[in-house]
């Protein structure tokens, strides 16, 4: 599309000297068919299909819209000018396909109306809702780009001042060191918005800092070892764990809450559709906090020993957790045991990573690999060797994954595609990294370390297109504060969360029994069943063991009969009805009996 | 008994017939009064009883009124009156039988008489022919079950057309009711306050008068031609209009704007560049208009003639002013001052200079016009303008001059379109009386007007070029046929008549002094107006022509490189579908896990820069070395096959078990010595199979376990039973697997996905379908103007209620 909009402006230049410019109320002469033809040849080449096709293709689409127009009844200007370009835009085959959620269901010719119409309908409103997505894909312009080197310069061996001495000021001031070397190996935290930075010090330092203005909000030191700690669903709250119970503080760093429920956490994850706080716990416990409504949702014994590595998928909102006998297991809430074992590496799991599609994770282990598995499918896909193994782990909404090895942290472009060799940039800070996470909206990657905290700019990191409903980085107080109850509204329920989420939109197919059984288990009791019949105790000697039982005689088979009772009654209306039926069809054949003359 | 009566009067025939009548039990009873009847004697035959009877009557009258109705005074019958008394009448044969055939007969007489069978006569000869009795009516209930098989059959028909409005209702994706609404525009005052009367006889006659005269009532209604025009613009035809007019009000703000910015503007340079432009903008459409409309130029001439006359009435530009005074003192010293007295005193010079008589000028252009045509080129004295301008007229290259016809030839065919497209405005102001409101759509109709104009000019401007281009191929054939003027060409662009006249009140005195000194000569051009303009509109086709030429050449060149096919790219192979990766499909397909087998993928080694090791507590690098050692050398074997028991465990846990039903010592001998030997035929009879265990997720993956255990929380929140239309539950999955909500949707997706099936309008009544809404008018009126068919007994259609649907509907309608 941009491409027709240069062609049109350069011919405006051209046009200066002899003719007055061109309108699109114009009526289009050949020079404008030709800029059209151009622009879709150009739409064509940009959806890297075949160019004959593609032109044919344009051509049916042109002239079925110009037929449509036609059929419309053209809508012109008072002024008589005539749309140049009648009918809708065209959508790219290509930024279609993007938008296809399924297939189309085949209407055969046996089906009834009924359903070819509702499979209509649904086929027109999920086509249309696709058009319209497509269409409104062109308002995301914004693209990521990437660190390219010189000719034979590796991009890794681009050291950070140099970016942040190429990159505008701005960008540049996002490469920085905080020295915080007397509270030791820092754990971070960014905010969804990517605005707010938490940063955890083992020894209790807890800090959260506004890190694009250097505004330091809060810093507090709770006096005690710090595990993890983790923003919850805005930056007005966050969670940290500490050495014995997990703690809830405000932006200002005052004590909210303190939860004795949830001891020894050693690694949290904020599930923020659900409102939910993941923490895994050193007594190999995985427990769930809904932090709307302060309750415990569940909490499972994974039986695997201690929990110190965990990663969420962002897909379905599972949380991964990783052992130390190589076990990548998969967690729901819902159930007590893991859905999902893989054996990922011969020695401990190190680090977890899921990629924002919930497509793809990335293991480190203690046997130094680090694997790459499709975790739609649990199919390894690829398997590296690092040298001095990843401690930490972290996947950027674009892509790119970060693995720290000791002191440096190295970013890799696409692992999951062609296989790396060498890693697309790598930074070395000052102490061993504890703490790695992407920042999202921004090209930056947080490291947090021994000796404090760097902020590393990482090319093409971010998602530079943001969708403002979901989170806003530039939301305003009041803005954020209606995000909160709108998001608080549409609050996913824990139980819906699961393996597949597509399974909620399938029919279930058990049977009656097992839905009942599941009903019974839900509600505690059977609402079907029939309480039985105890006599009441009476005294003077009549509850004799003989009375009682000719008492309870008397009511033995009170509910057969009453079925029975219920039947017949049923049976009876029934043969009523045919019997009138009969006589009705005698006497409309004009049958009369001798007594039909008393009627009426 | 009142017909029986009359009767008696128009036959007059008291003797022969006394009454003619069909029903024998009137008869009957006359037969009672009959005795007394007899002994009356007719007033013409005896009038010496005359007394007696007089009598007689006055008792029989008595009589008669002693019943309870009271009867008319009957009057003797002594002249001819309209009341005669039934007892007066007296017959000879009376008690006797009055037989057909007397009566035929008299029939049969007039026949004969007239010579024609009359209707009566007819009747009867049929009635005594026809020996056959009539048939006994239906019994009461076929009665009614004819009429209700009709009246079902009529209902039926009745209610079936409603079927295809059920069926459309039934399928529409949105019903909105009431229905037949108008759409929603806001409606005037005027329309709403409709309660107002007029009162006084002098109100009365006012309004009488507007109506008469078709003229609004109230103060700024619009007249019915123009409510006509409202109801007939379409809300998307209003919406362009709006948008055009927008637009217009956004341009003119624009240069509005740009005027404002431009007059604030404090530079003096600025200034002058500006004034110095717009003089040679005057200059030239000064010149353009003596080309155009000598008329109109010596109008302007005039204006400046009476500017002179100003000026020398005036002390302006004499130095004589304060300032004026201020700058003698200063002129001794100063160059500068002594040059603005020497500029103020040659503008007064100009400004005063008499131009030549318009009689002389004549002669000299005649003198001058056979000469050459272009005069500009030889006269020295003319200001650089001037010759600018005529030398850029002689090349053809004078945007303005092109300005000039193009406007010309636009101008022709504007008042057609303009009149196309302002028709109803027309009409608008025929009717007169224009509100305020009015006035401000005229406004914008003019803006509107201008802006079609413009664009009228501008398509104009290209048909002609293209006419033009056509015509020069022509001409490139005949070599010579440059050199030829078209004279209509010519008399087309002479009969411009719209100037800009708003400029010329802006015209500073400095080019008005120029112009004086300039006018002669260009009033003489404009005399041969037609001649050079015509030869520079040819040149100007040429112009164009190259120019477009040029473009087109570039265009092509443009189109060729895009044409050119696009290199396609390689793109990097998909995630997952990667050629050097073996392992996932090759261990996909085994059945038996081999223990080897799992974690066994082939791990590519990464470079890493900066491999110097960190710094960090040497004892505790060690530790964590040792430690990750001895795990990595033993736990390797283990950990895999531990992994393999546990997911052979798991899969056992899952596979469905056999059930035995067969009892311990059942069927069996007991007993020392028993060999228990067919214990085990007994126990396979009383074991129920269970059915084979469904195929594993994780069958397929060594190094997965998945769990199979079914999900009770989200299969509360499943669809359990497949809805209505749906045959199988793909296809219902299907319906429902695209999003509704906003997260994944557009918003006017949304919308539509979520729009209600049925909208009501908040207040409204919904009243129930009728027929004028799904039928069109005229039929329906006539349908209702026809009789029913069959009219049907109340109780018959009560009894016929209760089967049929449409009984119920007829009875509401009736």
């Amino acid at each position: 599309m941009a491409s027709a909009v240069e062609a049109v402006s350069v011919k405006l230049h051209v046009g200066k000297k002899g003719k007055p410019p061109k309108r699109y109320w114009d009526n289009p002469t050949e020079n404008d068919e030709d800029i059209n033809k151009k622009s879709r040849q150009d739409e064509e080449s940009d959806s890297n299909q075949g160019n004959t096709p593609g032109v044919s293709l344009n051509k049916e689409l042109a002239k079925e819209r110009q037929n449509k127009n036609d059929r419309q009844g053209k809508i012109d200007h008072i002024s008589g000018a005539k749309d140049p370009f009648p009918g809708e835009a065209p959508i790219p085959q290509e930024r279609l396909k993007k938008f296809q959620r399924v297939e189309k269901t085949k209407v055969t010719s046996g089906l009834r109306t009924k359903l070819k119409e509702a499979i209509h309908r649904s086929e027109a409103e999920s086509e249309h809702a696709q058009k319209q997505a497509a269409r409104f894909d062109v308002l995301l312009p914004e693209d990521a780009g990437f660190l390219e080197g010189d000719e034979g310069e590796d991009t890794c061996t681009i050291s950070q001042d140099d970016i942040a001495d190429a990159v505008d000021i701005t960008s540049g001031a996002k490469y920085f060191n905080l020295n915080l070397s007397q509270f030791g190996p820092y754990r971070l935290d960014y905010n969804k918005a990517g605005r707010h930075l938490l940063l955890g010090g083992k020894r209790g330092h807890v800090t959260c800092i506004e890190w694009q203005t250097k505004n330091l909000v809060s810093e507090i030191n709770v006096m005690e070892t710090v595990n993890d700690v983790k923003w919850l669903h805005n930056e007005e709250m966050y969670a940290v764990a500490q050495k014995k119970w997990l703690y809830i503080y405000d932006s200002k760093g005052v004590e909210l809450h303190c939860i004795r429920k949830f001891n020894d956490v050693l690694s949290m994850q904020f599930l923020p559709y659900h409102f939910l706080l993941a923490t895994a716990s050193a007594t190999g416990f995985l427990q769930y906090l809904d932090v709307s409504v302060g309750k415990e949702v569940a909490a499972i014994n994974a039986k695997l020993g201690r929990l110190g590595v965990m990663a969420q998928n962002p897909q379905n909102a599972i949380i991964h957790l990783g052992h130390p006998n190589g076990i990548v297991s998969l967690w729901s809430p819902n159930q007590k045991e893991p859905l999902v074992k893989m054996l990922c590496h011969q020695g401990g799991v190190r680090s977890l990573a899921v990629d924002k599609t919930g497509t793809y994770m990335v293991t480190s282990g203690l046997d130094k690999k680090l694997k790459v598995y499709d975790i739609r499918f649990f199919k390894p896909l690829q398997s590296y060797f690092l040298p001095a193994g990843a401690s930490c782990l972290s996947i950027s909404q674009k892509g790119l994954l970060a693995a720290a090895t000791g002191d440096i942290v190295q970013v890799y472009r696409d692992v999951w595609g062609t296989p790396v060799t060498k890693p697309y940039m790598a930074h070395r800070v000052r102490g061993g990294v504890t703490g790695l996470s992407f920042c999202p909206h921004e090209d930056v990657l947080g490291v947090g370390h021994a000796d404090g905290f760097t902020s590393m700019i990482v090319p093409g990191a971010g998602e530079p297109n943001f969708d403002a409903m979901d989170v806003n980085p530039l939301a305003g107080l009041k803005q954020r504060r209606e995000w909160e109850v709108k998001a608080l509204l549409e609050k996913v329920q824990p139980e819906l969360i699961c393996l597949d989420p597509t399974q909620l939109g399938r029919v279930d197919r058990s049977s009656w029994e097992q839905r009942h059984e599941e009903r019974v288990k839900v509600l505690g009791y059977d609402p079907l069943a029939h309480e039985k019949f105890t006599p009441r105790n009476k005294k003077k000697g009549r509850s004799s063991s003989g009375a009682v039982e000719r008492r309870k005689k008397k009511v033995a088979h009170e509910d057969q009969r009453d079925v029975i009772r219920k039947t017949v009654e049923e049976n009876m209306g029934k043969e009523k009805e045919l019997k009138e039926k009969e006589t009705a069809s005698l006497s409309a054949q004009g049958q009369k009996s001798a007594l039909d003359r008393f009627k009426k | 008994m009142a017909k029986t009566k009359k009767k008696s009067v128009t036959f007059d025939l008291p003797r022969k017939v006394a009454t003619v009548s069909a029903m024998d039990e009137e008869v009957e009873s006359d037969e009672d009064f009959l005795p007394d009847n007899e002994n009356i004697i007719s007033a013409s035959e005896d009038e010496d009883a005359g007394d007696d009877e007089r009598k007689h009557t006055k008792l029989l009258e008595a009589i008669s009124g002693l019943g309870g109705r009271r009867r008319k005074k009957m009057t003797e019958r002594s002249e001819a009156s309209l009341q005669v008394s039934e007892f007066g009448v007296n017959a000879e044969g009376a008690g006797e039988k009055v037989a057909l055939s007397d009566l035929l007969s008299s029939a049969t007489e007039a026949s004969r008489t007239d010579g024609t069978m009359t209707k009566t006569h007819r009747q009867l000869k049929n009635l005594e022919k026809r020996q056959a009795t009539l048939e006994l009516p239906l019994s009461h209930q076929q009665t009614e079950k004819i009429q209700r098989e009709a009246a079902f059959e009529k209902a039926s028909k009745e209610v079936s057309r409603w079927e295809s409005t059920i069926v459309h209702q039934q399928r529409a994706e949105q019903l909105f009711f009431p229905l037949n609404q108008q759409p929603s525009r806001p409606r005037r005052m005027e329309q709403l306050v409709t309660s107002w009367k007029t009162q006084t006889p002098l109100e009365q006659e006012v309004f009488a008068l507007l109506h008469a005269h078709r003229q609004p009532t109230f103060d700024p209604v619009l007249t019915p031609v123009e409510e006509a025009q409202l109801q007939a613009m379409s809300l998307e035809e209003a919406q362009l209009r709006r948008a055009e007019l927008q637009k217009a009000r956004a341009l003119q703000s624009y240069y509005e704007a740009k005027a404002k910015r431009g007059s604030k503007i404090k530079s003096k340079k600025y200034h002058k560049v500006q004034q110095k432009a717009k003089r040679k903008a005057f200059l030239k459409q000064f010149e353009d208009l003596c080309k155009s409309d000598p008329e109109r130029a010596m109008e302007e001439l005039q204006n400046m003639e009476k500017k002179r006359i100003e000026e020398r009435m005036s002390l302006k530009h004499q130095n004589s002013g304060k300032w004026a005074k201020s700058r003698v003192i200063m002129a001794k010293y100063d160059l500068g001052a002594r040059q603005a007295m020497h500029e103020q005193l040659e503008l007064n010079r100009q400004l005063t200079h008499k131009p030549l008589p318009s009689s002389e000028l004549h002669d000299d252009s005649d003198d001058d016009s056979n000469s050459d045509p272009t005069l500009a080129s030889e006269d020295q004295t003319l200001p650089d303008i001037v010759n600018e301008a005529s030398a850029n007229q002689k090349e053809g290259a004078n945007p303005w001059m092109k300005m000039a016809v193009v406007l010309t030839t636009a101008e022709q065919e504007e008042p057609k379109a303009v009149a196309d497209s302002e028709t109803p405005e027309a009409a608008v102001s025929d009717a007169g009386e224009v509100g305020e409101e009015r006035e401000e759509e005229t406004e914008e109709e003019r803006l509107l007007g201008e802006f079609a104009r413009r664009r009228q000019l501008r398509r104009t401007n290209d048909e002609e070029e293209e006419d033009k281009e056509a015509r020069q191929t022509a001409e490139a054939s005949q070599t010579d046929g440059a050199s030829e003027v078209s004279p209509s060409r010519a008399d087309r662009s002479d009969d411009d008549d719209d100037g800009d006249e708003d400029e010329e009140d802006q015209m500073d005195e400095a080019a008005a002094s120029e112009l004086n000194a300039l006018f002669g000569r260009l009033a003489k051009q404009a005399q041969q107006g037609a001649a050079p303009l015509g030869s520079s509109a040819e040149l100007l086709d040429e112009d164009t022509t190259r120019v477009r030429t040029l473009e087109q050449a570039e265009l092509l060149a443009e189109t060729h490189n895009d044409t050119a096919p696009p290199v396609v790219e390689s793109e990097e192979a998909a995630p997952g579908h990667d050629v050097d990766d073996p392992a996932p499909k090759g261990k996909g397909h085994q059945k038996v896990i081999d223990p080897e087998q799992v974690l066994t993928k082939q791990a590519r080694s990464i470079r890493v820069p900066m491999t110097t090791p960190a710094i960090e507590d040497a004892e505790d690098e060690a530790l964590d070395e040792q430690t990750d050692m001895i795990r990595e050398a033993f736990a390797g074997d283990d950990v895999v096959s531990d992994f393999l028991k546990e997911k052979r465990k798991q899969e056992e846990e899952g596979r469905p078990k056999d059930v035995d039903l067969s009892l311990p010592g059942w069927g069996e001998w007991g007993g020392v010595g028993i060999h228990t030997k067919k214990q085990k035929r007994k126990r396979s009879r009383f074991l129920k199979k269970a059915p084979p265990a469904a195929p594993r997720k994780d069958r397929k993956l060594p190094a997965v376990i998945i769990s199979e255990k079914r999900d009770a929380s989200v299969a509360a929140h499943q669809v359990s039973q497949l809805p209505f239309p749906f045959e199988n539950p793909s296809q219902f999955e299907r319906s429902i697997r695209s999003p509704l909500g906003s997260t994944w949707n557009p918003e006017l997706a949304v919308r539509k996905l979520t729009a209600p099936r049925i909208v009501t309008k908040a207040g409204a009544i919904i009243e129930p379908i009728s027929r004028d809404d799904i039928m069109p008018a005229k039929a329906v009126a006539g349908k209702r103007r026809a009789a029913p068919d069959i009219q049907l007994g109340g109780d018959a259609e009560r009894r016929g209620g209760h089967h049929r649907p449409g009984a119920k509907k007829k009875k509401h309608k009736k």
